[in-house]
């Protein structure tokens, strides 16, 4: 099944740059136009998506395109979650393709 | 330095004086050595003093011309040998020799306008009886503090609001529209505070209270130049002239019958005061510095080249979290203000270390970056204008990355992030505050913590249009470089660096700071040059820098620039067993500016050991500071309970 990577993402996004408040937003709405995510909650963004899903948002995808909604980066995830990150060792790579 | 408090009774009373005397004793904190009530009619004058010049003569409250004219003041008059002299010639007899009785005689023969005569920091009351008039007067730049507020039949004043707070009708209700202010701009909009109905004059104010009417009005701003271009040898002379004055403003800041002692941070301003005092003492000079466990932010290494360096004798705080966290109610209790940071807390272990090692007085760097250009705001300001003018410039945002080398959200930001998040637009470029905009609106986020009701209550606040009307009509005819500047001195400086972090933090231990740099000629001096001379290209003070050249080691001269901070929220994280009491969710919905679950969540985020950004670490430091503040303000009314209890015993008093 398809992984709900909005809901995940809204989550997050409320939980971490809103501490609950103010979910009244939707997805489609720009975070840097809302004010929601600053120069630092960008880092805190990517720490998140590389952790949780064990992707390595490189500098090239780090631009609004990608990251500024919480259905761009849904897309985002889902467009990265079909290849195998970049930044993973050979090994860890050939152990994803083994599986 | 000491603590000065009044009433002046409106109904034809006669103050009472152990109201009085229990207004002193609120502020005993800032004169242990002596203390002393003065009743003439309806006004009464109280004074706890710390002794600095003429410790036999110079006792307070004061009076001359047969008891007419009464004065009690807190701070120091620099230039008042001069003007003794000079009021000697006119016939003036003096009994003591003292500064204080020099503001009584110059009053005597100015008036009002003897405060433009004055190079110093203070704030007095005069009680002129013939007049029947009370006259209030804060420095220039808002070293020390004044406050006041109206009862039905009295006008009170003291250096401290607590000592307003003495008398039991005074309200004691926090401002939330002050709390709008701090929670955008980092302080207080004078003539507000943090409580309803009490007021502080203004830097550069004077007051007067007569006939029943209160009158206050501006005797001086900094005002600011058109950039010209100068030529190499009149930025030789520039450069000359600056450093004779600094040197003029720093030995009649040597004016004390107590020895004087230095702070010595490690960075450029505190070590160029060091090395002047060094110039005009020799080597028996002694420093203090604070350093901290934390390598993020300490800078000892510096500290003691520069101590070695001009052979003074040093003294170091070592500051853990810990300490901060021990020391961080008091210094709530002292500021009487939220506070966004936790870097007054070791200033007020710092200025424990200085009483401790027997000295009342230091002399310190601040104030040379509001006035020659050293915050990062204003290279970032300067950038951002660079760009504005040419917003599809693919190379100019780069400049940014070179301005936050250390920090890697910035690195890594492509050029439309980068725009966004520094507001280089056509419409914030037109803003009279683009140099603060970034600032004002990140912190203006910590709002969304706010309890359903504040906001409804602030729904309508407009702090940026507030501020704005308070502005000088010359404001929009200055350099953006120039607008950036006036900002930073007229409100942050004395609103939280001279206060929160200066002032409250030195006088909680009976220490008195000095500001060669805050002398008036200096920033008057300043205020004229041009800007490339602060600023060159992008580098920092550049006038300072080539006039102490070879005064102070180079390493300190060429060092990249870091802003004094001290660790925030990660200091409350083990040891400090108020947190979880007063940020609790009942807490927080009991006394009803917060939003508690929002609150609890972001304790959370900090417990979970995930990264937090600098606005996570504003918002905690903010919310705890306020809740502090109505603990020890407006839901106790005897004074700091928590804070005595939980001073940490290496800075205990000897």
């Amino acid at each position: 099944m398809q992984r709900d990577y909005a809901g995940e993402v809204r989550s997050f996004v409320v939980a971490n740059y809103l501490v609950g408040r103010d979910p009244s937003f939707s997805n489609d709405d720009s975070f840097l136009e809302l004010g929601i995510i600053d120069s630092t909650g960008i880092l805190e963004l990517i720490s998140h998506l590389e952790s949780t899903y064990g992707i390595e948002v490189t500098d090239d995808e780090l631009n609004p395109d990608n990251l500024d909604s919480v259905n761009r980066i849904a897309a985002y995830l889902a467009r990265k979650s079909a290849v195998p990150a970049s930044g993973r060792t050979s090994i860890e790579s050939e152990a994803v393709c083994l599986r | 330095m000491c603590g000065i408090a009044g009433i002046l009774k409106t109904d034809g009373s006669v103050p009472d004086r152990e109201r009085l005397s229990m207004m002193t004793f609120a502020i005993a904190h800032r004169g242990p050595d002596a203390q002393g009530i003065h009743c003439d009619g309806p006004a009464g004058l109280a004074h706890a003093r710390l002794s600095i010049i003429d410790l036999e003569g110079g006792a307070q409250p004061m009076s001359i011309a047969d008891g007419s004219l009464s004065i009690t003041f807190n701070g120091e008059i620099f230039n008042y040998i001069e003007l003794r002299e000079e009021l000697i010639k006119k016939g003036h007899k003096f009994a003591t020799r003292s500064d204080t009785e020099v503001i009584l005689h110059l009053y005597q023969e100015e008036g009002e306008a003897c405060v433009r005569r004055l190079n110093g920091q203070w704030a007095f009351a005069i009680w002129d009886s013939a007049k029947q008039s009370l006259f209030l007067s804060r420095d220039r730049l808002g070293v020390r503090p004044l406050f006041y507020t109206r009862t039905g039949d009295s006008f009170l004043f003291a250096s401290e609001i607590k000592g307003l707070f003495a008398n039991s009708e005074v309200p004691r209700e926090l401002d939330l529209h002050a709390l709008d202010q701090v929670f955008t701009f980092w302080v207080v909009v004078p003539p507000r505070t943090a409580f309803r109905d009490i007021w502080q004059l203004p830097p550069g104010h004077s007051l007067v209270f007569s006939d029943g009417a209160l009158r206050v009005y501006e005797y001086w701003d900094v005002n600011y130049c058109a950039d010209q271009v100068v030529s190499e040898e009149r930025e030789k002379q520039l450069t000359e002239d600056l450093l004779n004055l600094l040197l003029d403003a720093t030995n009649i800041r040597l004016r004390s019958d107590v020895p004087v002692g230095a702070y010595l941070s490690g960075g450029l301003d505190s070590t160029v005061i060091t090395a002047l005092t060094h110039r005009l003492v020799g080597d028996r000079l002694r420093t203090f510095s604070v350093s901290f466990d934390d390598k993020e932010f300490d800078e000892s290494p510096y500290q003691r080249e520069a101590s070695q360096f001009l052979h003074t004798q040093h003294s170091n705080a070592q500051c853990s979290y810990d300490d901060i966290a021990a020391v961080f109610p008091a210094v709530v209790w002292h500021s009487e203000q939220p506070v966004l940071r936790t870097a007054p807390a070791p200033m007020m272990l710092l200025s424990r270390l200085v009483r401790n090692s027997g000295f009342k007085v230091v002399l310190t760097g601040e104030g040379a970056d509001e006035i020659l250009g050293g915050y990062d705001i204003f290279k970032e300001t300067k950038i951002r204008q660079f760009w504005g003018k040419n917003l599809a410039s693919p190379w100019r945002p780069l400049l940014l990355k070179r301005l936050y080398p250390y920090m890697e959200g910035i690195q890594r930001q492509s050029p439309h992030y980068l725009k966004s998040f520094f507001h280089v637009t056509d419409q914030e470029l037109a803003s009279p505050f683009f140099s603060h905009l970034p600032r004002w609106e990140l912190t203006s986020k910590l709002k969304m913590l706010f309890s359903d009701a504040v906001r409804a209550e602030l729904k309508d606040a407009d702090s940026l249009s507030c501020l704005q009307s308070e502005l000088p009509r010359k404001f929009l005819s200055w350099t953006g470089f120039n607008r950036a500047e006036y900002l930073e001195a007229k409100y942050l400086l004395p609103g939280y660096i001279l206060s929160s972090q200066g002032d409250r933090m030195a006088m909680a231990n009976a220490v008195e700071g000095r500001y060669p740099f805050l002398d008036y000629r200096v920033v008057e001096f300043a205020a004229k040059l041009p800007s490339r001379l602060k600023m060159k290209v992008l580098n920092q003070k550049y006038i300072l820098k080539q006039a102490c050249d070879g005064l102070i080691p180079k390493s300190i001269k060429y060092r990249y620039k870091q802003p004094y901070r001290a660790p925030d929220g990660k200091s409350f994280l083990s040891s400090a067993s108020y947190l979880d009491e007063m940020l609790s969710p009942m807490r927080i919905e009991q006394d009803g500016i917060f939003d508690s679950r929002s609150t609890s969540a972001l304790i959370a985020k900090f417990k979970s050991g995930r990264p937090t950004s600098v606005k996570d670490n504003m918002a905690l430091v903010g919310i705890l500071s306020t809740q502090l503040l109505l603990q020890q303000f407006v839901r106790h009314s005897r004074g700091p309970s928590i804070c005595n209890a939980t001073m940490p015993e290496k800075f205990a008093v000897s």
